[in-house]
């Protein structure tokens, strides 16, 4: 325990560092998301079998190949790019075929009776997404989404274990090489910090899915 | 909602040619984005005033056409694998049942310390487990990658089909009731088996994610595909087959993950036609948006790789 409270400054920096990847690759994946879903819809076939294909192969892609492929087989090309930063492109390019997912899912929930139901009122493309459509599959795609979102949160150890990013993962496994006889309190402690962030989201996501979710 | 051709009216003439153009347009665009990667990856590169041939330079592929290469590859890599991730997936399955049905426990005592533990795994990275066992358990790499995912996995499992018990009909337990079971028999031989078949899909599916996550034991130091090939091949052959070697790679995973995906999905049409024989349609007409949403979710923390 006495080690954990020692390092403690290193912990909050490790922390932060994971918060920063959370957050930059977050958005990241929510941006290159979005477009995925969109082109997924799209009536342009071309769009739709890009998406389709780039779905199919990054999901079934381990992301510690791909944050090595970031890492290792990047700068064998000659660039040169901060460590972070490949961890922030690796982290969102695997992320968003999920978020892509989730909002497709979203979309897909609403019954199609709710549709033709504002269509045949008149309703014209843009009314009835917005108004009939949309409301609905948003409460459908947040729970999935904020899901998405833990995953991603632990899924930075990955970027801390393989990328040289000292992150939470980074420190916990510098400090317990350097503290032999107190690995189990040194582990515990970076759980804990990872906890902080999934627990409370995850029940959030719970929440949001008991007031949101309609029988019918 | 699936069918996006209600919300607006079928394209006249000139938004098809339209969308043929941007079809077309986007193709180009696609092809051209892909020639330029290939001829970034091809071109040969200085270096400390040395000029390195380009990834695609027959002197970096000559490995493959070794056959201890593959040996190695195949027999050690894929192996260790695959072997790591048959033992984690039927431990986690076990797991699975055994934490759902503790989970829906009538008893306050067995139900809240089990979704407390649930809740504690799955906020975990897998990575910090592997490690935790890894340096505490003592127990060498092999079970420190079997045993992190088997509970992480199991963990997750159990959510899923916990969830598969709670969108059931209430109407499957009243009429087991009704017909004089007692509850944990109504449990165990109506309930469970329902939605253990409902569930089956979303858990081959997060029998990929078990696969993909032994590629963390490369961390943890088990000698599986992607350390076989990086690390160990790497050092062997030298940098310069580096990017050969993450080809290699990365072609074996997506074989291994698409057809256990495929399997999943082959499943779960199967599932559908079971329980709707007389409608072909891919999916159940009405599901009730709370499976929905459990699927939904499940197919969202798939993206865990940690």
């Amino acid at each position: 325990m006495d080690v954990v409270i020692a390092n403690l400054p290193l912990y909050l920096e490790g922390f932060g560092v994971t918060l920063l990847l959370l957050g930059v690759s977050g958005l990241g994946a929510l941006v290159l998301g979005t477009i995925i879903a969109a082109m997924r819809i799209s009536p342009i076939a071309t769009l739709r079998g890009i998406a389709t294909v780039y779905t199919e192969i990054i999901r079934n892609t381990p992301l510690t190949l791909v944050v090595l492929f970031a890492v290792v087989i990047v700068p064998l090309l000659g660039a040169r790019v901060p460590f972070i930063l490949s961890g922030f492109i690796a982290l969102a390019v695997y992320t968003s075929p999920f978020v892509a997912e989730a909002l497709r899912s979203g979309i897909n929930g609403v019954p199609i009776g709710q549709a033709e139901a504002a269509r045949s009122l008149g309703l014209g493309f843009s009314q009835s997404v917005a108004l009939v459509i949309f409301p609905q599959a948003f409460r459908m795609t947040i729970p999935p989404l904020i899901n998405v979102f833990i995953a991603l949160a632990k899924n930075t150890s990955v970027v801390g274990g393989v990328g040289f990013v000292s992150e939470l993962f980074g420190v916990g496994r510098t400090l317990a090489n350097a503290h032999g006889n107190a690995v189990i309190a040194i582990l515990i402690g970076v759980a804990f910090f990872y906890l902080v962030v999934t627990v409370p989201l995850g029940f959030l996501a719970t929440q949001l899915e008991r007031k949101w979710v309609v029988q019918r | 909602m699936s069918g996006s051709s209600v919300l607006f009216d079928a394209p006249g003439p000139r938004a098809r040619r339209l969308s043929a153009i941007l079809s077309w347009v986007s193709g180009v665009l696609l092809l051209g984005t892909v020639a330029w990667g290939i001829m970034v990856l091809n071109a040969p590169r200085e270096s400390g005033g040395i000029t390195l041939p380009g990834m695609f330079d027959p002197s970096r592929w000559d490995i493959i056409a070794d056959p201890e290469f593959w040996n190695f590859v195949i027999f050690t890599g894929v192996w260790n694998t695959l072997r790591a991730a048959l033992v984690a997936a039927v431990l986690a399955v076990a797991l699975g049942v055994v934490l759902s049905l503790l989970r829906s426990s009538p008893i306050g005592w067995i139900r809240i310390p089990t979704a407390v533990l649930i809740e504690f795994f799955r906020g975990m990275p897998v990575l910090l487990m592997m490690l935790f066992i890894l340096l505490v358990a003592g127990t060498g790499q092999y079970w420190a990658v079997v045993a992190a995912l088997a509970v992480y996995n199991g963990a997750l499992i159990g959510e899923a089909l916990r969830a598969g018990l709670v969108a059931l009909p209430r109407g499957q337990r009243e009429a087991a009731l009704s017909v004089g079971m007692r509850p944990l028999q109504s449990k165990m031989l109506v309930e469970f088996p329902q939605a253990f078949r409902q569930m089956l899909p979303i858990i081959v599916a997060q029998l990929v994610v078990l696969l993909k996550d032994t590629s963390l034991g490369y961390i943890v130091g088990y000698q599986e595909l992607l350390r076989v090939t990086l690390n160990n091949l790497g050092s062997f052959y030298g940098n310069r087959y580096l990017f050969t070697l993450w080809c290699v790679a990365f072609i074996l995973y997506l074989a291994m993950n698409l057809s256990l995906s495929w399997f999943a999905r082959w499943l779960g049409r199967r599932g559908d036609r079971r329980y709707h024989p007389g409608k072909a349609g891919p999916a159940p007409v009405d599901p009730s948006q709370a499976l929905l949403l459990a699927e939904a979710n499940a197919a969202a923390r798939q993206s865990e790789n940690a």
